[in-house]
């Protein structure tokens, strides 16, 4: 309760919340395309690619006195570049995929972390992009992150019966005449876009957790990519906002405790599942 | 007699990957309309092959496809294609009417959801292939061969003139695979049909042209089709599986 009184009384709080509300929702509905298309790695790759775009930006916030700039918008560039750099790569290249997505997620990675380490400040920006710190959204993060959340949810929902369609087979899709490639390099921008609204959440390393987790467990419920969606959205929502209530007197970090919470929710439901089934058996 | 119009024409037909020995060579055959063809022939024979071709997965290194007298690109709207159900992923969360309305995806719908006409064809055609009510039934749930009806589904919901049909019997139980088998008979009845199978006992006598594919190809009308040439075909020790509709020799 004491996390409720402090809900009440700091904006910190509450932009924390909503971010968390807004991540979600991008996550249940792009997470079911990444879990079914079988792109997590992408999705790692991609979220950790961010992290030269968010040193970059901050390096040249803070050192070149670039003021406009927030890491943010380095880290949206950083995720679209690196989802049409993998993109292409994986539809190009069909032998070693994996040796080059995995280059480019380390390579990704360093980058950010010689930028970090020529700017003032080094370790509390490290951490924070990271694992995360929820608690440092600002009011006009929430703008960007409103807008992205936006764009995701809106071409997530307006594109889905292409996106299923690619999804479940491919070759298909393609015979009946849709542009299977572009599609694909959409749902790695959508992925790209909601890794960002993620990265303030819960950290880039944490973020696959995220994607991937609340679909799992929706997915024991719900028939359809759609329902399976709006279960994922439910569960991520849930998650982010028990996360930050549960971290929030002991003072734990936010992003940690929301990914155990998704991983013992995760296993529960597994466990419970597996329990009911031998029941059902005997 | 009038000859009936071609509607798969392949003319001296050459296709190897990247830079191995040829897989297909010299090929030439011409399939008309109302035609019942099975393609058969060794694994790694080179039917998937011929398959990808006609579809236009694969351009061919010399020689050309014509479907319907256009390239196989153009003439994609006027095909049904069911690929091997082994190749989905069996947990997808997706129900049956949505994989039979995948069918009626096309380069013009941009954006939104699908038309009452597309529902009201997608419903129509899952009972035409026995699964009346199944619509809302997720397809994860159902048995090997109500997959490949529903993916038989997907590819008539088009309503199109030429059916391409890859292993449509793998996996079936003798009993489901007959009843399969009257199900595309019907369809004969007023569309061109080829199939691809590895097994031969899926050459049952409404096939009306057997398509022997070993590197070359060679075309049997289904009344000349003898015992001889399957040995050739496979080379001496086949092991042909007797069914009620098998070839008879």
């Amino acid at each position: 309760m004491e996390f409720l009184d402090a809900l009440l009384r700091y904006d910190f709080l509450q932009h924390a919340l909503l971010a968390g509300i807004l991540a979600g929702v991008a996550c249940g509905v792009v997470g079911t395309y990444v879990v079914v298309r079988r792109i997590s790695f992408i999705a790692g790759a991609i979220a950790h690619c961010v992290l030269g775009g968010l040193g970059a930006a901050r390096y040249l916030q803070v050192v070149r006195g670039w003021d406009w700039l927030d890491p943010l918008h380095g880290a949206v560039v950083a995720a679209l570049l690196a989802a049409l750099v993998i993109g292409l790569v994986s539809l190009r290249v069909k032998e070693r995929e994996d040796t080059i997505i995995g280059a480019l997620w380390a390579v990704g990675m360093a980058v950010g972390i010689l930028f970090i380490a020529r700017t003032p400040g080094y370790n509390e920006d490290l951490m924070s992009y990271l694992f995360g710190n929820i608690l440092l959204v600002r009011a006009r993060d929430l703008w960007l992150m409103v807008g992205l959340d936006a764009m995701v949810v809106i071409l997530g929902v307006a594109l889905y019966a292409q996106l299923q369609a690619i999804c479940f087979d491919e070759e298909f899709a393609r015979l009946r005449g849709l542009n299977v490639e572009l599609y694909y390099l959409v749902l790695l921008a959508l992925t790209a876009l909601t890794v960002v609204l993620l990265v303030s959440v819960v950290g880039l390393v944490l973020v696959i957790a995220l994607l991937t987790l609340p679909v799992a467990i929706a997915a024991q419920f719900a028939g359809t990519i759609r329902g399976t969606m709006v279960l994922a959205a439910a569960f991520s929502v849930a998650f982010t906002t028990s996360g930050l209530a549960l971290s929030y007197t002991p003072d734990l970090p936010a992003g940690a405790t929301t990914i155990v919470l998704a991983g013992v929710a995760y296993l529960a439901v597994i466990g419970l599942r597996a329990i009911v089934r031998r029941r059902v058996r005997q | 007699m009038v000859e009936a119009a071609p509607v798969i024409q392949i003319e001296d037909l050459s296709f190897r990957y990247d830079s191995g020995s040829p897989v297909l060579e010299d090929v030439t055959l011409t399939i008309h309309e109302l035609d019942f063809a099975s393609v058969i022939g060794p694994n790694g024979g080179g039917k998937t092959t011929l398959l990808k071709l006609m579809l236009g997965l694969l351009q061919p290194t010399s020689g050309r496809v014509r479907l319907f007298g256009v390239s196989p690109v153009r003439a994609r709207p006027r095909i049904g294609y069911m690929p091997q159900h082994a190749a989905m992923d069996p947990k997808f969360p997706v129900h049956v009417l949505d994989v039979v309305l995948m069918g009626r995806l096309g380069p013009g719908r941009a954006l939104g959801s699908f038309s009452r006409g597309d529902r009201d064809a997608a419903v129509q055609t899952i009972a035409q292939v026995g699964l009346a009510g199944s619509e809302k039934r997720p397809f994860s749930d159902l048995s090997g061969g109500q997959r490949q009806r529903v993916l038989l589904a997907r590819a008539l919901v088009s309503d199109p003139e030429l059916l391409l049909l890859d292993e449509p019997a793998a996996g079936l139980d003798q009993k489901v695979e007959q009843d399969f088998f009257e199900l595309l008979r019907e369809l004969n009845r007023s569309k061109t049909l080829l199939l691809v199978s590895h097994d031969l006992g899926f050459v049952s006598s409404w096939v009306k042209t057997v398509v022997c594919v070993h590197r070359t190809v060679d075309v049997h009308p289904m009344s000349r089709l003898d015992g001889t040439m399957i040995q050739e075909l496979y080379g001496g020790d086949v092991h042909l599986v007797h069914h009620d509709h098998s070839i008879p020799h």
